[in-house]
C-alpha cells in the first residue's frame, strides 16, 4: 500500500473513481432512454461552458468548501462530524442575525460581523456534541444527526414565530438592507464576463482564506500537531500530555464554525434572507468533499469545485432534458458519492497491488 | 462606415428575429409537484391547453426545494423564455429581485401581488368561491358540524377557511365549523398523511363534510373522507372524479385560466403587467358539477347555489376577505 506515489493517492485514485461513478450513471441514463453523451456534454458544458455557469459552480463549491474542511478538521482528531447540515442552519441564523440587528452602513462593516456571527452559532451547535462525546462518551456521530433535526425544527419555529415579516405568508426573514448585502460576482467580476444572475459572491474568498487558514492549523501550529496526534492515536497522544477532552472540543468547535461560515454565503450572499432549507444537503455533501480531497484543503477544494459542477450541472441537466428528473441528478450525484466515498478501496486495493507489481518489475 | 452600419444592422435584425424564435413561453411548477391533482395541476394542465390550441411550445421546470427559487427563475429568463408563470406566494419576495434583472422578460405571478413594470400578478377571490361550497356543505351536512383541511398555515389559506365558514353560517348559523391546518412549512402541501389524520380527527368531532384547501395533501383527506363514508370537497383543480359520489364538489380555482391567458396573450402581443383579480364574475373561482357528483346535488342545492352565486356578483352578499384584516366573522 506505502508503496504508491503520493500523485496516485491524490490525482489517480479519485479520477478512477469517478470515471466509475460517471460510467454508471451513463448506464443509469441510457436505461431511461436519454442519450448519455449528450447528456454528460449538457452536464458539463452548463457548469463550466459559461460565466453563467461558473457563477452557480462556483457559488455551489463555496458551500461545500466550507462544510467540506469542517469534517476535514474533524477527521483529523478522528471525530466524524455528520452534523455539518445542522451547525450550518443555525450559522445562517446567527448571520442573518447579524445583518438584521444593525443599520449596516456597507458591507465591509457587514461581512467580519456575519462571520463572527456565523461561526459562533455554528460552533455554539457543535459545542453539545462535542462535550457529551469528550465528558460522557456519547457517540459523536449519533449526536450530530439528531442535532440536525434538532436545528431544522428550532429555525422552522423561529422562522415561523419570531422572524417572519408580520403580514407575510412565507416563513422567510425580511431581505437584508443594502449595507449588509455582499458584492456579486457581477460586482467585482463583471470583466470576466459575470452577469447579474451570478449567485457567487465574495464569501468565495472567505472560503479560499479559510483553506489556507485549516493548512496552516492542522500543519503549522501546535493546536494542529495536537489535534491530528490525537486522531492518529489517542493512548500516545495521552502519554505525550495531550488532553483528550480539550482536544475533542476545540476540534468540534473548529468544525462546527467552519460550517456555520456557509451562512456568509447562502444567507448573506445569495438569497440575502434567511429562509427555510437555506444549505440543501451541503452538510452532507461535505462529509464526501471531505473524504474525496482526503481532508487536505487544497483537495477539498478541488472536491468541493468538482461537487459544484455536478450540482449546477444537474441543474442544467434537468432543464435541458425534462425527461431526466430531479430524482435522477440525485442518482448520479449519490454514485459519485458512493464511489469516491464508500467505495474508494475497491480501486485503491488494485491500483495499490498493481503499483507494486510495477515496483517489483523495475526492482 | 456604411459597411459597418449595414454588418450592424444585420447584426441587430439577426438577434431580434432569434430573439422572436426563441420566446417561448415558461412555467415554473412550483413545490408539491407537477401531478399534485390540485393547484400545480392546474396551472400544468392551462400550459398544455395552450399548446393544443397555439400549436406552440413551452420550458417547464420543477422545483424541488424552497433554495431553488432564484436559480430557477434566472435560469427560466436567461433562457429567453417570455413570459415566466411563476406559481404561489412563496415566489414573492425572490420574484421582486429578479424581475428588475429582466426588464425585456415579462412574469406572471400567481397569488400574490408584486408591483414590478414587468410583473403580472393574478389573484383569485378564493373567498367567494369557499363560501359557495361552504353553502352546500351546510346543505349536505346532516350532523350540523363541518369541517376544513387547510395546508399551510398563511393568510391565504385562512382566506378559504374564512370564506367557507361564512358560507356554512348563512345557511345553518348555529353550525359548528371545523377548522384545522396541516402545518407551518411548504412541506404542508404535500403530506397526506397528515391531512388523512387530522380529517379522521375531524369525523371523531362529528364532521360530515370535509374541504380541504391544502394542495396535495388534500389527497389524503379526500381519500380518508371516502374511506370513512363521509362528504369531501376538493380545491383548485375539479377533484370530483378522484372519488366518484364521495366529493359532494370542487372550489375549482382557475390556475389554468390564469396560465392560458398569459401564455396567449403574450403570443397576441396583449399581455399587461398588473394586478389581475379573477373572481365568480369572470369565471375566475367557482364550484364543480359533472357525472361524478351530480347524484349528490339536489334541486334545492342547485337553485340555492345560483341564487347565491348570482347575488355575490351583483354585490348583494359581500364575502368577508380574511386577508384584508387578518380576522374573520365567522370563526
Amino acid at each position: 500500500m506505502n508503496k504508491m506515489p503520493k500523485w496516485a493517492d491524490v490525482a489517480l485514485i479519485p479520477a478512477i473513481n469517478l470515471l466509475l461513478a460517471l460510467a454508471v450513471s451513463a448506464l443509469v441514463i441510457a436505461y431511461i432512454g436519454e442519450n448519455p453523451v449528450q447528456a454528460m456534454k449538457i452536464m458539463i458544458k452548463g457548469a463550466v461552458g459559461s460565466a453563467y455557469g461558473w457563477g452557480y459552480t462556483l457559488y455551489y463549491a463555496t458551500n461545500f468548501i466550507f462544510t467540506g474542511l469542517a469534517v476535514a478538521v474533524a477527521f483529523h482528531a478522528r471525530l466524524f462530524n455528520i452534523g455539518g447540515e445542522g451547525q450550518a442552519m443555525l450559522g445562517g441564523l446567527g448571520v442573518a442575525l447579524v445583518c438584521l440587528a444593525l443599520p449596516w452602513p456597507h458591507w465591509t462593516l457587514a461581512l467580519p460581523a456575519a462571520v463572527v456571527g456565523g461561526a459562533l452559532f455554528g460552533a455554539a451547535w457543535a459545542a453539545i456534541p462535542a462535550y457529551l462525546q469528550a465528558k460522557r462518551g456519547s457517540h459523536i456521530v449519533i449526536t450530530t444527526i439528531m442535532f440536525n433535526f434538532i436545528a431544522s425544527a428550532l429555525l422552522v419555529y423561529l422562522l415561523n414565530n419570531v422572524l417572519k415579516v408580520p403580514g407575510s405568508m412565507a416563513p422567510e426573514t425580511p431581505r437584508f438592507i443594502e449595507g449588509a448585502r455582499l458584492p456579486t460576482a457581477y460586482d467585482f467580476g463583471a470583466w470576466l464576463g459575470f452577469t447579474r444572475s451570478a449567485p457567487l459572491n465574495v464569501a468565495f474568498f472567505v472560503a479560499l482564506a479559510c483553506c489556507v487558514g485549516v493548512w496552516f492549523l492542522i500543519w503549522r501550529t501546535r493546536l494542529g500537531y495536537e489535534i491530528r496526534a490525537f486522531g492518529q492515536s489517542e493512548p500516545a497522544a495521552v502519554y505525550a500530555g495531550i488532553q483528550p477532552v480539550k482536544i475533542t472540543v476545540i476540534a468540534m468547535l473548529i468544525s462546527g464554525g467552519l460550517a456555520g461560515l456557509m451562512g456568509v454565503n447562502a444567507v448573506q450572499g445569495e438569497a440575502e434572507r434567511l429562509i427555510i432549507d437555506s444549505v440543501q444537503g451541503a452538510g452532507f455533501v461535505g462529509i464526501a468533499v471531505a473524504l474525496m480531497g482526503r481532508s487536505h484543503p487544497v483537495g477539498v477544494l478541488i472536491a468541493a469545485v468538482l461537487f459544484g459542477a455536478l450540482y449546477q450541472g444537474g441543474a442544467e441537466l434537468e432543464f435541458e432534458i425534462p425527461a431526466i428528473s430531479r430524482e435522477m441528478i440525485v442518482v448520479i450525484q449519490a454514485l459519485v458519492i458512493l464511489f469516491t466515498g464508500a467505495l474508494d478501496n475497491m480501486v485503491r486495493a488494485p491500483v495499490a497491488r498493481l503499483f507494486s507489481g510495477f515496483g517489483k518489475g523495475a526492482a | 462606415m456604411t459597411f459597418m452600419k449595414t454588418l450592424f444592422g444585420a447584426g441587430t435584425a439577426l438577434t431580434l428575429s432569434m430573439t422572436a424564435a426563441l420566446a417561448e413561453p415558461g412555467l415554473i411548477i412550483d413545490l408539491g409537484g407537477k401531478f399534485d391533482k390540485s393547484f400545480n395541476e392546474s396551472a400544468y394542465n392551462g400550459a398544455q391547453r395552450w399548446l393544443k390550441d397555439s400549436g406552440g411550445a413551452y420550458k417547464e421546470t420543477e422545483l424541488q426545494s424552497e433554495a431553488q427559487r432564484e436559480q430557477s427563475m434566472r435560469r427560466m429568463a436567461e433562457s429567453g423564455a417570455n413570459p415566466v408563470v411563476v406559481l404561489g406566494f412563496a415566489n414573492a419576495s425572490t420574484l421582486e429581485k429578479v424581475a428588475p434583472d429582466y426588464p425585456e422578460t415579462m412574469f406572471t405571478i400567481v397569488d400574490m401581488v408584486v408591483d414590478q413594470p414587468n410583473v403580472q400578478s393574478v389573484v383569485f377571490k378564493e373567498h367567494e368561491g369557499s363560501y359557495l361550497v361552504g353553502v352546500l356543505a351546510a346543505m349536505a351536512s346532516e350532523s350540523n358540524v363541518v369541517s376544513f383541511v387547510g395546508g399551510m398555515d398563511v393568510p391565504l389559506i385562512s382566506k378559504f377557511a374564512c370564506g367557507y365558514a361564512q358560507g356554512v353560517k348563512a345557511v345553518k348559523p348555529d353550525a359548528k365549523v371545523i377548522v384545522n391546518m396541516t402545518g407551518t412549512t411548504p412541506t404542508a402541501w404535500n403530506d397526506p398523511v397528515k391531512g388523512g389524520e387530522l380529517t379522521r380527527a375531524q369525523i371523531s368531532q362529528g364532521s360530515d363534510v370535509v374541504y380541504a384547501a391544502a394542495g396535495g395533501t388534500g389527497i389524503g383527506v379526500l381519500q380518508t373522507a371516502a374511506d370513512e363514508g363521509i362528504l369531501s370537497i376538493g380545491v383548485d383543480s375539479n377533484q370530483n372524479h378522484l372519488h366518484p359520489g364521495k366529493v359532494l364538489t370542487s372550489m375549482v380555482k382557475r390556475v389554468d385560466n390564469a396560465v392560458y391567458e398569459a401564455f396567449d396573450t403574450f403570443e397576441k402581443g396583449e399581455f399587461t403587467p398588473g394586478i389581475k383579480v379573477m373572481g365568480l364574475n369572470n369565471g375566475g373561482v367557482g364550484w364543480a358539477l359533472d357525472d361524478n357528483n351530480e347524484p349528490l346535488i339536489t334541486e334545492s342545492m342547485m337553485a340555492t347555489l345560483e341564487e347565491t352565486q348570482g347575488r355575490i356578483i351583483s354585490g348583494d352578499i359581500v364575502v368577508h376577505d380574511y386577508t384584508t384584516d387578518s380576522s374573520c366573522p365567522a370563526f
